[in-house]
């Protein structure tokens, strides 16, 4: 099974990088607010009549910007 | 940076488009094929022969279909969730008319009975740099998107999204190593054995990151937006997605128990596919109960309906699927029809299904409509598709557990009771009402494509533009 020094250290390898993402993740403050991010891309309307600026879809988008900045 | 201030929508409307045609050519094979088991006449040598044309319906229905409808969602999905237009146009570009040819070199080469031979890879080897070229360009186009994005926050759909791309770049290209002998054939850089085993890590990370991670980026984007709910918990979502990344890799071991592989090695398979329950139901959990108090929007909505039945059915094969892992169960299970129903829930309950939703919240936002031409026939879609789909598992359910009873029933001199020849004569019911199930799922694509139809011609394309970012 001379395959397997490929392939585990292979997976060795990615379980490391796969770590280190997470570990830039962390502390990057990706997972710091872990409610937000998923109120903000129902704020994001995505109606093809809102997506225009005179649309509804102006403050929608002045509010996400405001919770951007909370961030 | 006022210059480009609209998404790219272009590319997401081709690969739309290219999904519902795709999926109709896919699972017209797969209708052909089933229809071969039961009629052998309908074999039309050389060409359109079972053993052509079942990997032209695989690679139809997952990259063909499957992949256009990865390639869509995601670029949508990056776009609307970093505020920023794609990295590169010209490469957005190349990577659908690369892919598409692709999918025209496939359906050409598998007839005509050029293939490596391995499962799910089967295209030789100038078919293999092309989608390595293409792959790389989507990966430079999608990061860079991130790159480029004007959010501080990476939303969860994008890291399945990203990790399905890395991770597809990888197995594609440690499975595909092979010396060509001619332009149209080449040997595997492995062999026996150790052939076997790069293949079903490849086969089975495919599946957990080709059919799995990259449809749960889409569930994670058009769940919310179509219930109009945040995802039940974020938290969670981001669990979920380590916890699937982080086990995922050693689960293929299981596509070759009781075979030449070591038997720890089996084992290993075994143990991380049984690992692997925790957190796909974390995940279907957390995507259902973002229903949670607007359950009411399921009676009335029709593309809620196909979301939430494909998690369903994404909960159901992967409890399936790591029990079909124990090996005394696989002493059964292991190549019979149960194979095959299993795999056809989480392709057609979960993968379809998730991918038509995905496409009827997404057809009319391309194309400046409130909504599909008829939400009417949404529901007939989802009602002609769901039964088809219970038509179809249940059937090979009983077929496979009565093949594999049949195989190892032995009398009490230690003779087999049943020859091969009537095993499969006992198919045939069960095969017969495959073939039902899968015309209805097929049938639910035609009224798809000409919903479809009729939600986009004569609409002029949406040029969205991206809300105007404020530095403070």
């Amino acid at each position: 099974m001379e395959i397997l020094y490929l392939l585990i250290p292979l997976s060795l390898v990615l379980v490391f990088l796969i770590a280190a993402v997470f570990w830039w993740a962390v502390k990057s403050g990706q997972f710091d607010d872990l409610e937000g991010p998923a109120y903000r891309i129902l704020m994001d309307d995505d109606s093809p009549v809102a997506s225009r600026p005179e649309g509804d879809g102006k403050g929608a988008v002045e509010q996400k910007v405001d919770l951007d900045q909370g961030i | 940076m006022e210059a480009q201030s609209t998404y790219n929508y272009k590319v997401v409307r081709q690969f739309a488009i290219m999904t519902v045609v795709w999926g109709i050519v896919g699972m017209l094979v797969g209708v052909v094929i089933a229809a071969q088991l039961i009629w052998p006449n309908l074999n039309f040598e050389p060409w359109l022969t079972y053993g052509r044309l079942r990997p032209l319906h695989t690679n139809a229905v997952i990259f063909a279909f499957g992949g256009s409808a990865l390639f869509a969602s995601a670029y949508y999905i990056v776009q609307r969730t970093c505020h920023a237009r794609l990295f590169s146009d010209k490469l957005a570009a190349f990577t659908f008319w690369g892919w598409q040819l692709v999918i025209l070199a496939a359906a050409i080469t598998l007839p005509l009975g050029i293939t490596t031979g391995k499962e799910y890879a089967e295209l030789e080897w100038p078919i293999d740099i092309l989608i390595t070229l293409v792959w790389v360009a989507y990966a430079v186009v999608f990061f860079g998107t991130i790159l480029k994005r004007k959010t501080p926050h990476i939303y969860v759909a994008n890291w399945f999204f990203g990790a399905f791309i890395l991770a597809i770049a990888l197995l594609h290209i440690v499975n595909s190593a092979e010396l060509p002998v001619s332009l149209w054939k080449s040997y595997s850089a492995y062999a026996g054995v150790q052939d076997a085993m790069v293949e079903w890590w490849y086969g089975h990370n495919a599946v957990g990151f080709f059919l799995t991670a990259g449809f749960l980026g889409m569930m994670y984007y058009f769940v919310p937006k179509q219930a109009g709910r945040p995802v039940y918990s974020y938290r969670l979502s981001v669990v979920h997605f380590w916890a699937l990344i982080f086990t995922y890799m050693w689960a293929g071991p299981h596509h070759l128990e009781y075979t030449a592989l070591p038997d720890w090695a089996q084992s290993l398979g075994m143990v991380f596919s049984l690992i692997l329950l925790a957190p796909s139901w974390g995940g279907m959990i957390n995507g259902i109960m973002t229903l949670s108090g607007a359950w009411g929007k399921l009676r009335t909505d029709p593309i809620l309906k196909f979301l939430v039945t494909s998690l369903s059915f994404y909960g159901m094969s992967t409890f399936e699927g790591p029990m079909m892992s124990i090996k005394t169960v696989n002493a059964l299970s292991h190549y019979t029809e149960w194979v095959i129903g299993h795999v056809h829930s989480g392709a057609l309950g979960w993968v379809a299904m998730i991918t038509i939703g995905s496409m009827y919240y997404l057809i009319p936002r391309l194309f400046g409509r409130e909504s599909m031409y008829s939400v009417k026939l949404i529901t007939v879609h989802f009602w002609v598709a769901t039964i088809g789909v219970v038509l179809y598992i249940v059937a090979l359910w009983i077929a496979g557990v009565a093949e594999g009873l049949m195989w190892r029933a032995s009398n009490p001199d230690g003779t087999l009771v049943y020859s091969f020849a009537e095993v499969v004569k006992a198919m045939y019911p069960f095969y017969t009402i495959r073939l039902v199930g899968g015309l209805m799922f097929f049938g639910g694509m035609l009224i798809m494509a000409y919903n479809t139809w009729k939600t986009v011609a004569g609409q002029k394309p949406v040029e969205a533009l991206i809300p105007a970012a404020v530095h403070a």
